[in-house]
């Protein structure tokens, strides 16, 4: 039987978290959710509309928020290198490109690769953070329902690198 | 307006443990000051207990050799018993979309990880915290808030999409339960006919109880588009799914929780 991992995480974080698990620029800056474009709407009691900024909201549920121009979001641009952050399959540590404010790429800088699960991880669980990340951002989120895999030390990297990237 | 304050949100304590544990990453966030850290630990030495017990890959689980015959129902823990109780309840009210033994097995996983969610957060509560959440892959209670004035936001992965959330929800004490296709190891069968369900690529059900929940959305998952009716004709429970043809439907409980998509920033 393999050796359980017993590497946890146990932070104390003091901030606020709005995405996956780092804290984003103020939400002033960023819009909501997002569901694909769905063609029609029928069924039960309701159904996504195509998401437009000036439609009309479907009936109940919170009423909907203008999406703000992302200006002033307290992040300075550039690329910054969050600390290397312990997994339970290796260390990862990322690149956060940030333009206009805006967090616009999640590099890879270092992932695991030593064993078969680690290079699982790097090859097709890293590309998905990446994109939960550029997601999360614009539906600030707290947790995400549907997801597998760790994403805590890739968010804690990702959070080391906005840090830096707050003026 | 935004729908929440844009400037000083006040700094909150968190504890954040996460460890992988019955196949997945069990993520216990915690936003209580001093909150007691033996009571986290607690929390994964349960799971692991839970998963020791009930793996349907371990051939030394409890859950293996009642299979296999080498122990009896009334011989097992009180916890297999009361789990193969509640599957065999959910077995009934789903007219048999749900069904631990289909395909000639005996495999309660599409419950008994709602079910230990649910109880590792009456643990933590009995240990004094009040503002966390849980969160096992697409199982996720959450209990009061992340911060003062404002609700836990949890997004529901797209099942096709791995960068959108097919819709955001903002919740309190609330369980919320993902059952799909997408995820790694995932492979539901239709009991009934022995055949991949159709007519869902995912479906989300919230209620009171974890348990009931995840259990549900299996439930519902099999039935395709009418599992989401049956599910609202359980009270105090409501469902979102994602149909095969790309559209997002939900039940009456969903409305009050939903938070109504925008355009996406690009």
């Amino acid at each position: 039987m393999p050796v359980r991992a017993v590497v946890t995480l146990f932070a104390m974080v003091v901030g606020v978290s709005l995405a996956l698990s780092f804290r984003t620029p103020p939400p002033s800056a960023l819009g909501t959710a997002v569901a694909p474009p769905p063609p029609s709407s029928s069924s039960v009691s309701g159904s996504m509309p195509t998401p437009t900024p000036s439609g009309a909201p479907p009936s109940g549920g919170s009423s909907p928020a203008p999406t703000p121009k992302p200006a002033a979001a307290g992040l300075k641009n550039g690329t910054f290198t969050g600390q290397n952050a312990a997994n339970f399959f290796g260390p990862v540590q990322v690149q956060v490109v940030i333009a206009g404010g805006r967090i616009t790429d999640v590099k890879v800088v270092q992932s695991p690769n030593d064993n078969p699960q680690s290079a699982y991880i790097a090859s097709v669980a890293m590309p998905l953070l990446r994109q939960e990340v550029l997601q999360a951002q614009s539906a600030q989120i707290d947790i995400l329902s549907g997801a597998t895999y760790d994403s805590q030390s890739y968010a804690q990297s990702v959070q080391s690198a906005l840090d830096m990237a707050h003026a | 307006m935004p729908e929440q304050p844009a400037a000083s949100v006040p700094a909150v304590s968190r504890t954040v443990r996460a460890e992988p544990v019955m196949g997945t990453v069990i993520t216990v966030d915690v936003r209580d000051p001093g909150v007691d850290r033996a009571a986290v630990e607690a929390a994964f030495a349960w799971f692991h207990e839970i998963d020791n017990t009930f793996s349907t890959f371990r051939r030394d689980s409890e859950i293996c050799r009642l299979f296999r015959g080498e122990i009896t129902e009334p011989e097992c823990r009180p916890e297999v018993r009361e789990v193969l109780g509640l599957c065999a309840e959910v077995e009934r009210r789903s007219g048999g979309a749900f069904d631990i033994h289909a395909g000639g097995r005996l495999d309660p996983s599409g419950l008994v990880k709602g079910w230990s969610v649910e109880r590792a957060a009456a643990k933590l509560q009995v240990a004094g915290a009040r503002n966390f959440f849980i969160g096992a892959g697409g199982d996720v209670v959450v209990r009061g808030e992340p911060a003062p004035g404002q609700r836990w936001r949890v997004g529901v992965r797209h099942p096709e999409l791995a960068d959108r959330v097919a819709a955001v929800l903002a919740v309190g004490d609330l369980a919320v339960a993902t059952s799909g296709c997408y995820e790694r190891g995932e492979h539901i069968v239709d009991p009934r006919t022995g055949r991949a369900p159709q007519g869902l690529l995912s479906v989300t059900v919230v209620g009171p109880s974890l348990t009931y929940a995840d259990a549900f959305a299996t439930a519902a998952f099999v039935m395709g588009e009418p599992g989401v009716t049956w599910v609202s004709g359980i009270d105090g429970y409501g469902a979102l799914a994602i149909t095969e043809d790309r559209r997002t439907v939900w039940t009456s409980g969903v409305d009050r929780l939903l938070v109504r998509a925008t355009a996406p920033a690009t």
